[in-house]
């Protein structure tokens, strides 16, 4: 037993002051700081606390709740609409680099604009191909774009065209749910075939079964040789609402008058794809030199007249966007974590005071104050640690009812999780802190006559 | 002879904003291993005071404090929980149980703060206390489930249960009936036999009428000091050393 012992076994009353030590021993300091109830214990009385209340507790709790579910289902959402944008850009193809005629506006002045003057040709497409020229290429897919009326029996509809070579596929990722895509023997032979978007395909033959059948565009006559596969995704130039037909009947017999200038087939854009993601700036570099050089433009700093858009820049700047976005949802939503750790308080000091008689109790009793400032923090970091796991399961909940809707796509990451937890702990720590030092310096002596 | 507490001019004087208001103004006393003494005294005499420097409840503002040989007055006020855990029992007027334990865990509640007790020995120990109260068929049952004399009973087998070196009760029997109030005082009486050193505080005659000798608070300072059945004497200030050097001690059987 640890009880304390004296020095001597029955001390002598002393007859006068002296011999009293005035002393501290030591050794009695160290006896007196040994001992005292453990941690484990301490959780025990904080946990039996919280259960005699069950409801309070719940209430108390309800504030973390709340902050830490919509940290993690906001934090999700934002999370899953980057994805979604990302996944709508890259839906396009991977590693493209998109080159247009006419000079980025950069510096002072006006510039022409992106396209503004048409300096790109079929033979520019083909030096680019040339793998002497940009071996780091992995596709070139040279397309011109226009627009045309469809007419399919008694249908019809406007619609985007695309003058497109066997590249084409390739370069933007699509796949063919019936027929065949373009071919170079088309492309060669001016051929009036066309290969239909999905969505187009359902507008024009309902019943299905294009390929084989005739549609007229522009008043030319020509038959459906496959159908593509929706791409999804949406915008971003999305093919799902267009037809392909080949390079050369683009270029010369559906828009003639724009296409061929001074002799040369003008492109729209030639996409380039690089053969990974690591190739994208020698690529970038290698269609630069190449053009210049084609374009006879000297090294004397004059600008380009054309321009090449990464792919890569484009993701860069919209995921920099969606990650701002979501760090201010979240920024949002903690600020509904701090109301709740000031629940925590208020609940807390409120509880302080109506145990006031139990904290005398437990002082007098032999409680140290660390014991009862120990008890009262641990009562604070237990409740918001089960409402920031409350929290989380129902964050979780809503992000994927979120995404059950199929409106907005919610990815519920570990990370936010993790996050939203241990600063859910954070604030139980922080306004925890008040109410036990309350409790742990009550006077026993007053906190006992408390009524 | 074994002195349990030792006192020396202890003085207390609190501090009301500006005002001075002194307490204790110099009180000196010994009690003696084994000794039922009575602290009696008006209210505002400054006994309250006094009790809550004899249970390490609060620090002397001077003067000596000797308890069990531990010089009180120089202890850190933090390192005084230990001392009133080991030392002390306390009997009050409220009872003070917690409510949502039954009397064994009541009981066992100082152990818990003595550390190094495992919860078997705890439950042990509190039985064997509650037993010596009388209460050995109530170990489970919850305060609201017992009489007021009940409940004083499980406080103090609480206040016994880590085998204190006094047992200081403030007003024990303010809250009961005549009945349960001689129930307890006979307790009390018995476990004083039994060699526990008690100090009771009380404003009734009566009740102080159970102890061996009484000693009396007045505006602060020691009134007299009285032994069973003879006449008061008065002792103003002086130490009563003498006193504790002139008669046997009273037990026989030191432990409980």
């Amino acid at each position: 037993m640890s009880t304390l012992t004296p020095t001597t076994e029955a001390p002598t009353l002393p007859t006068s002051a002296r011999e009293y030590s005035t002393e501290v021993n030591p050794a009695l300091v160290a006896e007196l700081q040994a001992g005292g109830i453990s941690l484990g214990e301490t959780f025990e009385i904080a946990i039996s606390s919280l259960t005699a209340n069950k409801l309070r507790t719940l209430l108390t709790a309800l504030g973390i709740i709340i902050g830490v579910a919509a940290v993690v289902a906001l934090m999700a959402i934002g999370r899953g609409s980057q994805e979604s944008i990302t996944a709508s850009i890259t839906a396009n193809g991977a590693n493209l680099l998109t080159v247009r005629s006419g000079a980025a506006n950069q510096g002072p002045g006006v510039g022409g604009g992106v396209g503004s003057a048409q300096t790109l040709t079929s033979a520019d497409a083909k030096a680019l191909a040339d793998t002497q020229n940009v071996p780091d290429a992995a596709l070139v897919s040279p397309e011109y774009n226009g627009n045309g009326q469809l007419v399919a029996g008694s249908l019809n509809t406007n619609a985007r065209i695309v003058g497109a070579e066997p590249a084409y596929i390739g370069v933007h990722n699509l796949t063919l749910t019936e027929g065949d895509f373009i071919t170079d023997d088309q492309v060669n032979s001016m051929a009036n075939v066309a290969v239909l978007g999905a969505n187009i395909a359902t507008t024009l033959f309902p019943d299905g079964g294009a390929v084989g059948q005739s549609l007229r565009i522009n008043r030319q006559s020509f038959k459906v040789a496959g159908v593509l596969a929706s791409q999804g995704g949406g915008g971003f130039g999305s093919i799902d609402d267009g037809l392909i037909v080949p390079l050369s009947t683009a270029q010369r017999r559906l828009f003639g008058g724009r296409a061929i200038q001074g002799g040369a087939a003008l492109v729209s854009t030639i996409v380039v794809q690089a053969k990974d993601q690591n190739s994208i700036n020698n690529t970038l570099a290698e269609i630069n030199q190449t053009l210049r050089i084609r374009h006879d433009l000297p090294d004397n700093g004059s600008a380009d007249d054309f321009s090449v858009i990464n792919q890569q820049d484009i993701l860069n700047s919209v995921v920099q966007t969606t990650q701002t976005l979501t760090l201010f949802l979240g920024a949002i939503a903690a600020i509904s974590l701090l109301v709740g750790g000031i629940g925590i308080m208020n609940i807390m000091l409120v509880s302080v005071r109506e145990r006031t008689r139990e904290i005398g109790l437990r002082k007098a009793i032999g409680a140290r104050e660390s014991d009862i400032l120990t008890q009262f923090m641990l009562e604070a970091l237990i409740i918001s640690l089960i409402g920031g796991l409350i929290g989380l399961a129902l964050g979780v909940l809503i992000a994927l009812s979120v995404n059950l809707s199929g409106q907005i796509r919610a990815a519920p990451s570990l990370s936010a999780a993790v996050l939203a937890v241990s600063f859910s702990m954070l604030v139980g720590l922080f306004f925890g802190i008040a109410p036990a030092r309350s409790a742990a310096r009550l006077d026993p002596i007053d906190a006992l006559r408390y009524e | 002879m074994d002195a349990i507490i030792q006192v020396r001019d202890l003085r207390k004087t609190y501090h009301m904003g500006d005002i001075e208001v002194p307490a204790l103004r110099g009180v000196s006393f010994g009690i003696a291993r084994g000794e039922f003494v009575a602290i009696m005294g008006p209210s505002g005499s400054g006994k309250s005071t006094l009790m809550n420097l004899l249970g390490c409840l609060d620090t002397p503002s001077a003067g000596q404090y000797f308890l069990d040989g531990l010089p009180v007055e120089q202890i850190e006020r933090n390192l005084l929980a230990a001392v009133r855990n080991r030392k002390i029992g306390f009997v009050f007027q409220q009872f003070n149980l917690l409510p949502r334990q039954n009397a064994q865990e009541n009981v066992a509640l100082p152990l818990v703060y003595l550390g190094g007790v495992p919860a078997s020995e705890r439950m042990a120990r509190a039985k064997e206390m509650l037993e010596l109260v009388g209460l050995g068929d109530r170990l489970h049952h919850r305060p609201k489930e017992l009489s007021g004399g009940q409940q004083q009973r499980v406080a103090i087998a609480r206040a016994l249960v880590t085998r204190p070196a006094l047992l200081l009760a403030d007003e024990p029997t303010g809250n009961l009936d005549s009945h349960a109030s001689s129930e307890i005082l006979a307790l009390f009486e018995q476990l004083n036999r039994q060699g526990i050193t008690i100090v009771l505080v009380t404003h009734e005659p009566d009740i102080a009428a159970h102890a061996q000798r009484v000693l009396t608070v007045r505006d602060g300072l020691l009134d007299s000091d009285t032994h069973g059945g003879l006449p008061a004497t008065s002792v103003a200030v002086r130490p009563r050393l003498s006193v504790l050097r002139r008669r046997p001690p009273l037990a026989k059987r030191r432990s409980v």
